[in-house]
């Protein structure tokens, strides 16, 4: 039997983690280090409740309350002339929290100076669009949804972009597998010929590093090759054994005498 | 088995026979001028457009998935597939992300040697972006021109890290590799022609009716729209900002040579051609500083720190604790502390930043790449209508877009 893996999670994960291991912070100062931020951060103050603010890599986080998005982004842009939106995107903490992460990415050209607004938002909760302050957001958050299933309220034109109209599942998940999940097998086999061709083609495999030797339609068996769509020659038994042999006249270097017999062939990876 | 019925074209929720004397034109996403895979779909009044929805998504590949199950270095070199037209930039933005984020010192060397692979790449986009809007417009002369010092340039990048269009030449804690003995003179060379060689392209397209007549009063774009929609480096130089982030927030060693940032407050095509000739002059200005600092330095090339980056291969080598560092870098992995950074750079196509999340593991947690080309997309939207359709050749001409950045 498989082993069991959680599902909630099917990133790739470390496979080794020395069990004394301390992860380091990347270390993080208070907004009053920085009279500019500690100016913005009291506007905001004054106004919306701020959870959490520090200054990490020169640039001011600020955790805010999800219902308070668009007032917070209001004040920076026409109080503290934060002029540009640079980036908005989200996290998914769904295994651990239930909760997505969405942040924003502001950028004020007079100040020099770069600000992150994050809040944190339940599963099926929705935040305002930002798309009125900012018309970047317009496709900042279409991509959120698409790719992460960020519900926004009141945007002009909420649709996929970058994967099909009519996908189902959202990539960026942590439960979405890099290979894709079984939706993406069929989609096109299904879409093209037809949910009946299904047995006749098969799944779509996004693995690279796979070859099937006995596919002739895809790829010829080498040193077997039979005409497009034939059966191959052999059947699905063991591989025809082919006798090791060393080219070099003189033997190999550091191998003395080479045996086939004798040597050992592993076939259990996990050994 | 194929059943033709099946493969008829799927338009979402559009209706082409219209009552109102709207035509709904399909432009892409195998248009040659498209720039690779842009469709749009455009309202015509007569040939005016009235709506303009750009569709993007045809080369996603999903590099934010990718990253989340790659270790840092590994995904290095799948940066480079994003804008292909001057792959270093894009290694560079990664590897300074990683770099702020465990906190890094670079060698002198290794940084002159990425700013000169930094500024040939910038004049390799250029010359490229020059080279096929020329051709977008019909001026094919032009296009022959640019290539041909692009590919000088090529053969400078391939003498140095042996790939001409993903290069891979920047490491996470340095460079890989000192620069060719043959590097400097050539360069040299090409730096002496290419002055003359920027005036031949002007001289052409300046005074040549046609040309100003399709980029002179086309595409304006506003100040306020630019920066409401995100656009950075040319495309909001052009609209009247001076903001490049090689000046604005230095890094690397863009504080020490001396640069001007050409801007223009016309904000049309035309203002943004002017820009991108400014700009290759600039780079060109940039590059003749760095030759001597690059001899004003110490032959390192990586930085020290055992933690994250391997020893050099000496070591590794001979020496049985940099064999175990390497051993354990290569196969699980560093580990950057936990925290997140938003590294922005200037791309030749404006900010290009990598937002990295990162939870103590080998893989990042989340990474969220800021394509500039997306923005300048998207600003297709309210930028379009308005426009004749030979005008929207020229204007995604000059937003300069690369479909492999805008799909990622």
């Amino acid at each position: 039997m498989r082993a069991y893996t959680d599902k909630k999670d099917a990133q790739k994960k470390a496979y080794y983690t020395d069990r004394y291991w301390v992860a380091p912070q990347v270390p993080k100062s208070t907004v009053e280090s920085d009279e500019v931020f500690a100016a913005d951060l009291e506007a905001i103050k004054a106004k919306f409740e701020v959870i959490e603010a520090y200054i990490q890599v020169k640039q001011m986080v600020v955790i805010i309350k999800p219902e308070d998005n668009y007032g917070v982004l209001e004040v920076l842009k026409d109080e503290c002339d934060y002029t540009q939106l640079s980036e908005m995107s989200a996290i998914d903490w769904l295994a651990d929290k239930g909760q997505l992460e969405v942040f924003y990415q502001l950028l004020s050209m007079n100040k020099r100076k770069r600000i992150r607004v994050k809040c944190f938002i339940d599963q099926g909760l929705a935040v305002e669009s930002v798309n009125p302050l900012f018309r970047s957001a317009d496709w900042a958050e279409r991509e959120a949804y698409d790719m992460l299933g960020l519900k926004v309220n009141n945007h002009p034109f909420m649709k996929r972009i970058l994967m099909p109209d009519d996908w189902e599942g959202h990539p960026l998940h942590k439960s979405y597998p890099l290979q894709g999940d079984e939706f993406a097998q069929w989609y096109e086999v299904d879409k093209i010929f037809g949910k009946e061709a299904r047995d006749i083609i098969g799944p779509e495999n996004r693995d690279p590093a796979m070859v099937d030797r006995y596919d002739t339609e895809r790829f010829g068996r080498l040193g077997h090759e039979v005409p497009r769509g034939a059966e191959p020659k052999e059947s699905k038994g063991p591989e025809p054994t082919t006798p090791l042999a060393y080219q070099e006249e003189e033997g190999v270097f550091m191998i003395e005498k080479f045996d086939e017999e004798k040597s050992v062939v592993i076939r259990d990876r996990d050994r | 088995m194929q059943q033709t019925n099946r493969l008829r074209p799927f338009f979402e929720n559009i209706t082409f026979d219209r009552d109102d004397n709207e035509l709904v034109l399909n432009f892409g996403p195998q248009h040659p001028s498209a720039h690779g895979q842009l469709r749009l779909m455009l309202h015509l009044q007569q040939e005016q457009i009235v709506k303009a929805h750009p569709d993007v998504g045809y080369l996603h590949r999903g590099m934010e998935k990718m990253a989340e199950n790659m270790i840092y270095n590994e995904f290095m070199p799948t940066t480079d597939r994003m804008d292909y037209i001057a792959s270093s930039s894009n290694n560079y933005g990664f590897v300074l992300a990683v770099e702020e984020l465990i906190g890094l010192e670079v060698p002198r060397r290794a940084k002159v040697i990425r700013m000169m692979l930094l500024e040939t790449n910038r004049l390799m986009s250029h010359l490229f972006w020059l080279a096929t809007t020329a051709l977008d417009i019909g001026a094919m002369t032009v296009f022959l021109y640019a290539f041909r010092e692009r590919e000088y340039l090529m053969d400078l990048i391939e003498d140095y890290c042996g790939a001409r269009l993903t290069h891979s030449a920047i490491r996470i804690g340095g460079v890989p590799l000192d620069l060719p003995d043959n590097f400097m003179g050539d360069l040299r060379k090409f730096l002496e022609k290419l002055p003359e060689n920027i005036k031949d392209y002007e001289d052409l397209l300046d005074t040549n009716r046609i040309w100003r007549m399709r980029m002179e009063k086309v595409g304006v774009i506003s100040t306020e729209m630019a920066l409401s929609w995100g656009c950075t480096g040319p495309m909001l130089r052009a609209s009247g900002v001076k903001w490049d982030i090689r000046k604005e927030e230095p890094y690397e060693l863009y504080d020490e040579v001396d640069f001007d940032i050409p801007y223009s407050d016309k904000g049309d095509n035309y203002a943004r051609y002017k820009v991108y000739m400014m700009e290759m002059r600039e780079s060109a200005k940039i590059l003749h500083q760095l030759i001597p600092m690059y001899f004003d330095t110490t032959p390192e090339l990586m930085a020290h720190a055992p933690k994250y980056i391997s020893a050099p291969k000496i070591d590794i080598m001979t020496q049985n604790y940099s064999l175990m560092q390497h051993f354990v870098l290569v196969t699980q992995g560093m580990r950057p502390p936990v925290g997140e950074v938003y590294i922005p750079t200037e791309s030749p196509k404006g900010e290009l930043g990598y937002y990295i999340n990162s939870q103590g593991g080998p893989y990042p947690y989340r990474l969220k790449l800021r394509a500039p080309s997306f923005w300048h997309t998207g600003i297709l939207t309210d930028l379009l209508p308005g426009h004749y359709i030979p005008d929207v050749v020229a204007i995604i001409g000059t937003t300069n877009i690369v479909f492999g950045e805008v799909d990622r």
